[in-house]
């Protein structure tokens, strides 16, 4: 594989103003998905990170208290669980879960929030920002905010914050502010829309965490860059335990964080495919879904970066639909796209269904509850499984719990009728 | 470079108002608001009550540089059927009633129909070019292409925070003016606006020879007529917007909304340059 991303090296040599086509920068491209599409009071701040997410990189000192605070706080490194009652739905191959549900705070989120409030000091702001779908994100970047001193407002879905209600007092409690975005489809892409508009307005003092790989550029390397220690650790730990790569790494795809957390140190490793699992809500057909490599979606620019994007004729944004907050998201992270196109990666999608059955096994069999995002990735799993037989093996990213999914879960199963406890 | 458009552009227009010793009244309202022929309408209030320049605003659904007046009237637009192919058809209307017609468009409209058709399009309906709240010159591409071809202007922003390289750059790509905005944040009326914007302007004037127009916030005659001072345009969307949008019969608010605009084209005569 050849190195998929810009460098910056480009940008930052080029002090050229003349407008000839060659001659423009085009910083954090994968292929042509990706770019910098945002309103130009937002430019110096996105500078300012890609330099001090850069000079993190090679600063010892910024590694070791990264480290630190994974290995004290997070709780890494994350277990791996090989679970052989639910791998026997899944035609019998092995499947091992990376154990992000295990982390403090409960999911993958918090790998990439710890390392931007970190940096969030270090660029001397003050206050951090977030959107959040099914909460993680949020309580994550609440969690980082309380134990760094920084002031935290998280935006989310009016729709979101009724389904994850959980998480809203989570945050609340560790002293966020939680607002709840009404405009448009209440959910994920509206509550990034709302917390852009406080980035530009107070950008000075502000940092916005963004909660996935997509966003302008440097977001879509920097998180995956935060994420990828999922990906390092599980490929050791796989090769200890099994003693050879598995044949498939499986993981949900909302944005694309825990995906490609996951996927990136297998990229190199072209005997490993690396299989996506989206939102196929109430199926593609019905066209309440957030199954963007599945369905008729096309490249489109949404939140500062060119991706797959589900739009209608005129390039409105057209409206997802998932019964996971998390991967209710009309467009997805620009890597991933780049992967698709490329065939490195492959996507598949889950009904809503498909998903519900799947938690519930996993509950059942293995006595772990698993968020209705990883949930996806489980079905992805039981299918390749069974795609593989007996000799395969599946490594599949357990990004959250499930404890902010009582609601739903209880709603679905029918455990608990309204009004009752 | 190969000019298609004849009609006056914004460079007509600001040299006509420098003869005039005044600053120039841009205008902004969304097509499709309160409904297609609404916004026809109220565009031709606007001119008729002395905008020079009309920004046609193109509905879009995720609209991140707006405050709530311009979110709201977009959804509203955009829930009522509006195409951006009436963004062609205000355009065309504006241009008759005599003012020069300029689209604001976040990008991915123009993206999805396609660089090249957007540009024919808007030239062959007396466009005099694009805002682009949302494209920086370093993903402009097509874009400086297809104006060029098409003998467009393009306006990209400067903010407070620009950087002086980033002055320069987004400058070098503007042609016709540079839109300024007035403080840090989104698009809605402001109590003040001067704090950030006259030191921007300035800044402004330091790397280019181009027209600057300031934008976000301003509402009212007075600061219509404090900016005027010191920029050659003063550019105003929600207050209008509001207005437009205020109670009553549609008649009577096109009615305020022509008060209003003549107080704002009042206020560009009176400020001291
Ligand atoms: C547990 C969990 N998994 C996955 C996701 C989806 O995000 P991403 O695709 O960025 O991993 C979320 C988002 O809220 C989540 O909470």
């Amino acid at each position: 594989m050849t190195e998929p991303t810009a460098t910056d090296t480009d940008t930052d040599t080029d002090t050229d103003t003349g407008l000839t086509v060659e001659e423009l920068p085009r910083p954090g491209r994968f292929g042509r998905f990706g770019g910098r599409y945002v309103p130009e009071p937002l430019v110096p701040a996105l500078e300012q990170l890609d330099e001090a997410r850069q000079k993190a990189a090679v600063d010892p000192e910024f590694q070791a208290e990264l480290a630190r605070l994974h290995a004290t706080y997070t709780g890494r490194p994350s277990i791996i669980t090989e679970v052989p009652r639910f791998a026997a739905h899944c035609g019998g191959a092995r499947v091992v879960l990376k154990r992000e549900d295990l982390n403090h705070t409960g999911s993958h989120k918090i790998n990439n929030v710890l390392a931007q409030a970190l940096i969030t000091k270090r660029m001397g702001k003050t206050r951090i920002i977030a959107e959040t779908g099914a909460g993680q994100h949020g309580v994550a970047t609440a969690t980082a905010a309380a134990l760094m001193g920084l002031e935290c407002t998280v935006y989310m879905g009016k729709v979101d914050t009724e389904r994850q209600a959980l998480n809203v007092a989570r945050m609340k409690i560790l002293g966020a502010e939680v607002v709840a975005v009404e405009h448009g489809s209440a959910t994920l892409k509206d509550a990034i829309n709302e917390a852009l508009r406080d980035w530009v307005t107070n950008v000075r003092t502000t940092h916005y965490a963004i909660g996935t790989v997509t966003g302008p550029h440097p977001f879509p390397e920097m998180v995956r860059d935060f994420h990828a220690v999922i990906g390092e650790e599980a490929r050791a730990q796989v090769l200890e335990l099994t003693g050879r790569l598995p044949d498939a790494v499986v993981a949900c795809v909302g944005g694309g964080s825990n995906a490609m957390g996951i996927f990136h140190r297998f990229v190199p490793d072209e005997g490993v495919r690396l299989i996506g699992v989206e939102a196929g809500g109430e199926g593609v057909e019905s066209g309440r879904h957030a199954a963007r490599f599945a369905a008729d979606a096309t490249p489109g620019v949404l939140h500062g970066a060119m991706s797959y994007l589900m739009q209608d004729d005129d390039g409105q944004t057209v409206e997802s639909h998932s019964i996971s907050a998390g991967l209710d998201y009309p467009s997805v992270g620009p890597e991933h796209s780049f992967l698709r196109d490329t065939g490195r990666a492959e996507y598949r999608y889950a009904t809503d269904e498909q998903v519900m059955e799947a938690f519930a096994l996993l509950c059942r069999t293995e006595g772990i509850i698993p968020a209705l995002e990883s949930a996806h990735a489980l079905v992805g799993a039981m299918q390749v499984g069974r795609e593989l037989g007996p000799d395969g093996l599946v490594l599949v990213n357990l990004s959250g719990r499930g404890d902010k999914d009582m609601h739903t879960a209880a709603a679905w199963f029918g455990l608990a009728p309204e009004g009752t406890q | 470079m190969t000019t298609t458009t004849t009609a006056e552009g914004f460079a007509d227009v600001v040299a006509r108002c420098r003869a005039e010793g005044r600053a120039a009244l841009v205008g902004y309202l969304p097509v499709g608001f309160p409904s297609v022929e609404g916004s026809l309408e109220a565009m031709r209030v606007l001119v008729e009550a002395g905008c020079d320049v009309v920004e046609v605003g193109a509905p879009y659904s995720d609209p991140v540089i707006d405050g709530p007046v311009n979110q709201d009237a977009m959804a509203a637009a955009l829930a009522a059927g509006t195409r951006v192919d009436d963004v062609f058809t205000a355009v065309e209307a504006v241009r008759e009633a005599g003012a020069v017609p300029l689209v604001m468009t976040y990008w991915n409209l123009v993206l999805h129909r396609g660089v090249e058709r957007f540009a024919a399009d808007l030239a062959a309906a007396g466009g005099a070019g694009l805002i682009t709240p949302d494209l920086i010159p370093d993903e402009a591409e097509d874009w400086l292409a297809a104006s060029d071809r098409h003998g467009l202007d393009r306006v990209f922003l400067v903010a407070p925070s620009s950087t002086p390289e980033r002055l320069v750059k987004v400058t070098t790509a503007c042609r016709g003016f540079v839109y300024a905005a007035s403080t840090m944040g989104v698009t809605g009326a402001r109590t003040s606006v001067d704090a950030d914007a006259r030191g921007l302007v300035e800044r402004v004037r330091g790397v280019t020879d181009l027209p600057v127009c300031i934008g976000l916030g301003v509402s009212t005659r007075a600061q219509a007529a404090e900016i005027a001072g010191y920029a050659d345009g003063v550019i105003v969307g929600s207050a209008l917007v509001r207005t437009l949008g205020g109670d009553g019969e549609l008649s009577q608010r096109l009615e305020a909304l022509r008060t209003l605009t003549a107080e704002l084209a009042q206020g560009v005569r009176e400020g001291h340059r």
